[in-house]
């Protein structure tokens, strides 16, 4: 595939995660961070993303595991998880979590399984899409180097 | 964390002393924009985890010109590091800025009132380092 082709491809792949609303403006705007004396920036915080709420996910179902549920502790790792969703522009990812935290409040344990299961289906949606996008900007790199060979 | 205090490491390119931003957030994605957020604006930045790192850091290298915090952290909140350097002689003088994902207007008017310059809304955008410049300590 040639470098053109593949940057359409990128660019068509964070077209639709922005029209789908997968992601928002505050993405957008990170993206235009990322210069070349950080060319790496937009991965890193993916990845850092990534590692983070994966963490946080497991520890959610851990917690709605136990047959007393701690719904503070609950509510301050949706906290955790929608505030970084907002910092990286995950729009459906940070909504999942206002819904998630209203039934903590209302410490409602089948609410709380059921959104974490939709938080679950947007983050790992957004996350294939991510592996995707940082695959073609690794092709991409590649490519350019050789070219400059 | 960045090197400590010391001659050319603190100058920037031109040979001007960087303006130094200690960050503080226990989130690494939040870490990770706020950084390069200051960074994109040519600040030094140091980034930490925890008050209580932001409290050794301070302790041993008071030259920072600016403090920007997260609110809710464990441990030890940004109000709680906000009240503990407007309670200090040395610190004093160090503006700090607050950020929050929530707008809780008694949550603001307390920091404010305690003494932050500022009060950031989460998602922070670089606007909102662009007005921070004219307030950073000189």
């Amino acid at each position: 595939m040639s470098l053109m082709a593949l940057r359409e491809q990128l660019n068509g792949l964070v077209n639709s995660m922005f029209l789908e609303g997968l992601l928002d403006d505050q993405f957008e705007q990170l993206q235009m961070l990322q210069d070349e004396s950080s060319p790496g920036f937009i991965a890193e915080l993916i990845t850092l993303f990534c590692g983070d709420s994966e963490r946080i996910l497991a520890e959610l179902t851990k917690l709605l595991d136990q047959a007393v549920v701690d719904y503070q502790k609950v509510d301050a790792f949706v906290h955790q998880l929608k505030g970084s969703s907002s910092s990286v522009g995950a729009q459906h990812v940070k909504l999942a979590c206002v819904q998630f935290r209203q039934f903590c409040e209302e410490h409602n344990k089948e609410g709380c399984l059921c959104a974490l299961n939709v938080v679950k289906h947007e983050y790992y949606l957004l996350r294939g899409k991510f592996d995707t996008m940082l695959q073609l900007e690794q092709r991409i790199q590649a490519y350019e180097s050789k070219q400059q060979i | 964390m960045s090197s400590p205090r010391g001659g050319d490491k603190e100058r920037g390119r031109d040979g001007e002393r960087q303006i130094h931003v200690l960050a503080v957030d226990d989130s690494p994605v939040d870490r990770a924009v706020i950084a390069k957020l200051l960074r994109s604006s040519k600040y030094r930045v140091t980034a930490v985890d925890s008050v209580k790192k932001a409290l050794e850091l301070l302790g041993t290298e008071p030259n920072v010109n600016m403090i920007i915090t997260d609110y809710s952290m464990p441990e030890m909140t940004g109000y709680e590091l906000l009240k503990r350097v407007k309670e200090s002689p040395t610190l004093r003088e160090i503006p700090v800025v607050i950020m929050s994902s929530e707008n809780d207007p008694d949550k603001i008017n307390r920091c404010l009132e305690e003494g932050a310059e500022d009060f950031l809304l989460k998602p922070v955008r670089p606007s909102d380092v662009s007005r921070l410049c004219g307030r950073m300590r000189s």
